[in-house]
């Protein structure tokens, strides 16, 4: 996800003044022990039907109770959306499918846990959460014979149930999103927060967060069109594509005088496209009622009051404290990925032991992309370095070096490595009677450059850099040959 | 579920709307099943509609005897069903899972 | 009390006093139903070897000294509608016949751990939805009084399994009477406990926000009994109250003097007059023991048959769309899901079963809801309140628990309609979440049963069982 937030914008611009309107359905598991309402392990990858009970399966007189875990998982991720939590009811959504078993679903309807929540995107784009309820996974099945495993034209599927009952909350966003990008960046966001409150590991390969898209296209300033919902959006660079694809599609479906009809469509992420999947119609009658096996669920000021205590800092508010202390950007990628590696409280401690914060963040962007939240190179270490590279006691070059080497041998002291190396840094004075070396033997570089061509001033310190085999600060080399210039 | 509109006049019931409710509820009902069926709801219906002279507009609705809250269970995993003993007793198991026929993908 | 028959609290008390064994109880109650079983078809399924094997274990404990429970040797049936974990549970429908459960409802374990005995699994109208125990799959159960009659319903079986002296108790389900109902046809004790108070675990759901187990037998103070041992909290039931059953056995001999009795001023058509005249039996006899009789109103009485007829089929239509042939029960092999879940389902539910789903799936679905599931819960608002209100001037309210004795089998099965009209005593109470039982009180016509049902409010039961008590003492 490190690239999704920031990286480069390219949002397609649609032509002749239309506009995307997008609202995402994103399905997060809890990372719970159990299952929603039954005590049967929430555990991805086990054996098919191992992980089941009465209550997955909808056995005959199987009542559902529910985990308080769960509970306070889905309230944890509310309150990181800033909404308000409140107390709220379960329904029963009636639908025959296989891998449903009781051939309803028990989801929140009219009065969900989480509702009016918000999340800031870069450049102070508000996007609304309408709401953020507790619903029950469904099992999983497996489509046979036909043609490459697709549920079209199959010949039977198996299903697996370990799934079935596995605690979902449904993150519904308001239609405020604009392009693919703000699409990109809400779901990384998203995926950060869950991380951070520990809500869900949210890994998308795995389907613990999973994406259904609603796309539709409208003339600036006029009513929403009729949108299509797009499932099987696997990844935050398909939540990009799938969006830019349909938006198209359906900006030309109108403009060569067609309609939309309201569908569901698949995301086809080898060819690149949508396909329908099923249109809506009125037979979609799900009779939801209230679930009688269930009581009201109202966790109460206390709890809740609780919760949001015990909340960590979430990731804008890390991001903007990383920015303060190391003078960045809030909204540049080394930001984003610090924060999303975990890694910024290292930077702080780094700064607490004396570093340079701006050095360190650079630093740890570059070369601890593989290591964790606490990296191996201690912050005491890191200081230091940043401090030799301010002190011109290396130069960048070899700082880069230096650092390679710490986290190749999982730490070790700045100075040692570069003692070890040879890395004395040359003083001012010794890197000043080189400049005046090179401006007498190389006079029509030196005469080109007084007369302004800034090319020249390559040759010159190719000649410095070679006198010193390579330990003279570059900057310090430039700095002393503009002053002498300026004379 | 929309607003309660206490609606007064109880809607009518017709063959073709018991053959969508039959749909719905995946029951395959033969001619004259449907036939017997609409009759017999018909009747029933029009009984019923003995509560649309009840002034409901104030009445709250009550789909539970109690106002119980908060029965939780701790996030604790207890053994579950042995998978033998359930696929014996299903239809068509096959490699430790329930065998269906195709779906053609009318949900997902 | 059916004279011929021993009641449990003397067959508890004649085993632990070593003048009798559970096996020998056991052997007299499978003889029972040697004889007359063919007959009556009380049972969809009898379980003679384990009931066998698990006498002689509670005779080998008590032997050796060691404690079986308070219902040691016992022998009780249970509705073939609760889980019993390897021993088939058909609910007497085609959809699950065969299906043996991988788990035990509560109930059973309770039963099991007070030490009673199943001997088997008793018929009922299909998913319990039937007023006579004629709408099972595998044939009707007769009414062992008069086999041309029907033992009521839905639990028929259950109290045909007790008053034939098949079991000493048996426990039943009762979403709209299908406990109190046929108790009174066959002349048994039936309750129909406070919702919450016995565990639904395990309990094959038809209207989950109305279904309560609970027990037949020959007296009331059997019935407090078996109470107080499948009573109480479940953590499985998240509906299940969370407190213990108050104690009934202790409160048995209190009486009722002071006891105000409610009395319904306004009597439904529709009851025959001999059941009119022991229900004023009922109340002089209440009198005579120094309770005193107060008319109270239920205005939205004649409306609970709706409500009740519109919220437990939607209820019913969601819990038994899970029978679709994927996992368990019946399956019709078919090219497809949608055929087969049509055709599956159309081969495994009876007419009754259909019509009901049918009707709930209507009220529920879009643009019905608010003219029909939506008005019910509403009217469902307005007996309780009817009741609450009721309840400030009486304890409890004495009613037919049926308008008729035992009909005969077949009169009714043609009009759905008519037959839903003999629940209308006992809805209510479904409704409300209330305690009601009913309990023997003389004969009407042709020499059948009565049963006069007593109404308590919520947590009501020890008021109800005192009530029970003098009546089964003036009876």
């Amino acid at each position: 996800m490190s690239n999704a937030s920031s990286a480069p914008s390219h949002a397609t611009i649609l032509p002749n003044g239309w506009e995307m309107v997008i609202g995402l359905e994103v399905h997060v598991e809890l990372d719970t022990k159990t299952k929603l309402f039954s005590a049967s392990p929430n555990h991805f990858g086990d054996e098919p039907n191992t992980n089941i009970d009465p209550v997955t399966l909808g056995l005959p007189g199987a009542l559902p109770v529910i985990n308080r875990r769960a509970v306070e998982l889905a309230i944890r991720l509310g309150l990181a959306l800033n909404c308000t939590v409140q107390a709220s009811t379960f329904h029963r959504k009636n639908y025959f499918y296989q891998d449903l078993a009781k051939a309803y679903q028990i989801t929140q309807y009219d009065q969900p846990i989480n509702i009016d929540g918000f999340m800031m995107l870069p450049g102070d784009v508000r996007i609304g959460i309408e709401r953020a309820h507790l619903e029950e996974d469904t099992g999983k099945s497996t489509h046979f014979g036909g043609t490459s495993g697709r549920i079209h034209g199959s010949d039977y599927s198996l299903v697996d149930f370990n799934r079935a009952g596995v605690p979902l909350v449904e993150i519904v966003s308001r239609p405020d999103i604009r392009n693919a990008d703000q699409a990109r960046q809400y779901v990384s966001e998203l995926r950060s927060i869950l991380l951070a409150v520990g809500a869900s590991d949210a890994k998308m390969e795995e389907g613990s967060m999973r994406c259904d898209v609603n796309v539709s296209v409208r003339k600036a300033g006029e009513p929403f069109g009729t949108r299509c919902e797009i499932k099987n959006v696997n990844s935050i660079r398909a939540v990009g594509k799938a969006i830019d694809y349909e938006a198209r599609r359906q900006v030309d479906v109108l403009e060569s005088g067609g309609t939309i009809r309201q569908e569901t469509r698949h995301w086809d992420d080898s060819e690149g496209r949508t396909h329908t999947l099923r249109v809506k119609e009125d037979a979609d009658d799900y009779r939801y009622f209230l679930e009688p096996d269930l009581v009201l669920l109202d966790p109460g000021t206390e709890w809740v009051e609780t919760i949001r205590a015990s909340l960590p800092m979430l990731p804008a508010a890390r991001r903007a404290r990383l920015s303060q202390l190391t003078g960045t950007d809030k909204e540049s990628e080394a930001v984003y990925v610090i924060v999303e590696r975990g890694q910024d409280d290292y930077v702080q401690l780094v700064a607490d032991a004396g570093g340079e914060p701006a050095r360190a963040l650079v630093y740890v962007q570059q070369a601890f992309a593989e290591e964790g939240a606490t990296p191996a190179v201690s912050a005491a270490h890191l200081a230091a370095l940043t401090q030799m590279e301010r002190d011109a006691k290396v130069t960048a070059t070899q700082a880069k070096t230096i650092l390679a080497e710490m986290v190749a041998n999982g730490g070790g002291d700045p100075a040692a490595i570069a003692a070890a190396k040879g890395f004395e840094a040359l003083d001012t004075s010794a890197v000043e009677a080189m400049v005046d070396a090179a401006i007498a033997q190389q006079a029509d570089a030196w005469a080109k450059y007084c007369a302004g061509e800034e090319k020249a001033m390559g040759a010159l310190v190719g000649a410095i850099m070679k006198a010193s085999q390579g330990k003279a600060d570059g900057k310090v080399v430039t700095a002393i040959l503009q002053s002498r210039r300026s004379k | 579920m929309s607003p309660p509109s206490d609606a007064k006049t109880t809607p009518k019931i017709t063959a073709q709307v018991v053959a969508k409710v039959a749909h719905l509820a995946r029951l395959d009902l033969t001619e004259a099943e449907l036939a017997l069926m609409t009759t017999q709801l018909t009747g029933m219906l029009d009984h019923f509609g003995d509560i649309d002279k009840l002034d409901l507009s104030a009445v709250t609705p009550m789909a539970q005897p109690f106002p119980i809250k908060n029965v939780y269970r701790e996030d604790v995993v207890v053994p579950g069903l042995d998978r033998q003993e359930v696929l014996d007793n299903a239809p068509a198991p096959q490699d430790g899972r329930f065998r269906v026929p195709p779906s053609n993908g009318s949900e997902s | 009390m059916t004279s011929e028959f021993v009641s449990v609290v003397d067959i508890v008390g004649s085993i632990r006093a070593g003048k009798t064994t559970a096996s020998d109880v056991l052997e007299q109650h499978l003889a029972r139903i040697d004889k007359r079983e063919t007959e009556i078809h009380a049972f969809n399924h009898v379980m003679a070897e384990s009931a066998r094997a698990n006498a002689a274990s509670i005779d080998a404990d008590l032997k050796s000294g060691k404690e079986r429970g308070p219902l040691a040797g016992v022998p009780i049936a249970l509705k073939d509608n609760m889980c019993t974990r390897g021993v088939p549970t058909t609910c007497s429908s085609k959809i699950l016949e065969g299906w043996k459960p991988p788990y035990d409802a509560t109930v059973v374990t309770r039963l099991q751990q007070a030490g009673a005995v199943v001997v088997g699994k008793t018929n009922l109208d299909e998913f319990a939805m039937g007023s006579s125990t004629e709408n099972s799959a595998f044939g009707p159960t007769r009414n062992p009084l008069d086999t041309s009659r029907v033992p009521g319903g839905s639990s028929g079986g259950s109290a045909a399994a007790v008053a034939a002296g098949f079991a000493a108790a048996s426990l039943g389900s009762d979403t709209g009477g299908s406990i109190r109902q046929p108790a009174a046809l066959c002349g048994v004790v039936g309750v129909k406990p406070t919702y919450g108070m016995v565990s639904r675990q395990g309990l094959v759901a038809f209207a989950s926000s109305l279904d309560q187990i609970g027990p037949f037998t020959h007296t009331v103070a059997d019935a407090a009994l078996l109470m107080e041992v499948i009573g109480g909290h479940d953590p499985l039931d998240s509906t299940s109250l969370d407190q213990p059953v108050p104690s009934l056995t202790a409160v048995l001999g209190r009486g009722v003097k002071g006891m105000r009795i409610g009395r319904l001023a306004d009597m439904p058509d529709g009851c025959e007059p001999e059941v009119l005249a022991r229900l004023d039996a009922a109340f002089a006899a209440l009198k005579a023991a120094g309770a005193t009789i107060v008319d109270i109103a239920l205005p939205s009485l004649s409306y609970c048959l709706t409500a009740y007829y519109l919220v437990a089929p939607a209820e019913a239509s969601s819990n038994l769309a899970r029978y679709d042939g994927v996992r368990y029960g019946l399956r019709v092999e078919s090219a497809d899901l949608i055929s087969m879940y049509g055709a599956t389902r159309a081969a495994g539910f009876g007419a009754e079963v259909k019509r009901r789903i049918m009707l709930g799936t209507y009220a529920l679905s879009a643009g019905y809801y608010d003219a029909y599931y939506g008005k019910a819960l509403k009217v469902r608002r307005l007996i309780a309140n009817d009741f609450a209100a009721a309840y400030q001037s009486c304890d409890v309210i004495l009613t037919p628990t049926s308008p008729t004795v035992a009909f005969p089998i077949g009169e009714k099965t043609s009009d759905p309609l008519t037959m839903y009209l003999c629940d209308i005593f006992t809805i209510p109470s479904n409704l409300a979440g209330h305690a009601a039982m009913s309990v023997p009180f003389g004969t009407g016509a042709h020499s059948m049963p009565v049963g006069v049902q007593i109404l308590a409010p919520a947590l009501g039961e020890p008021t109800m069982f005192r009530v029970a008590a003098e009546l089964e003492r003036a009876s």
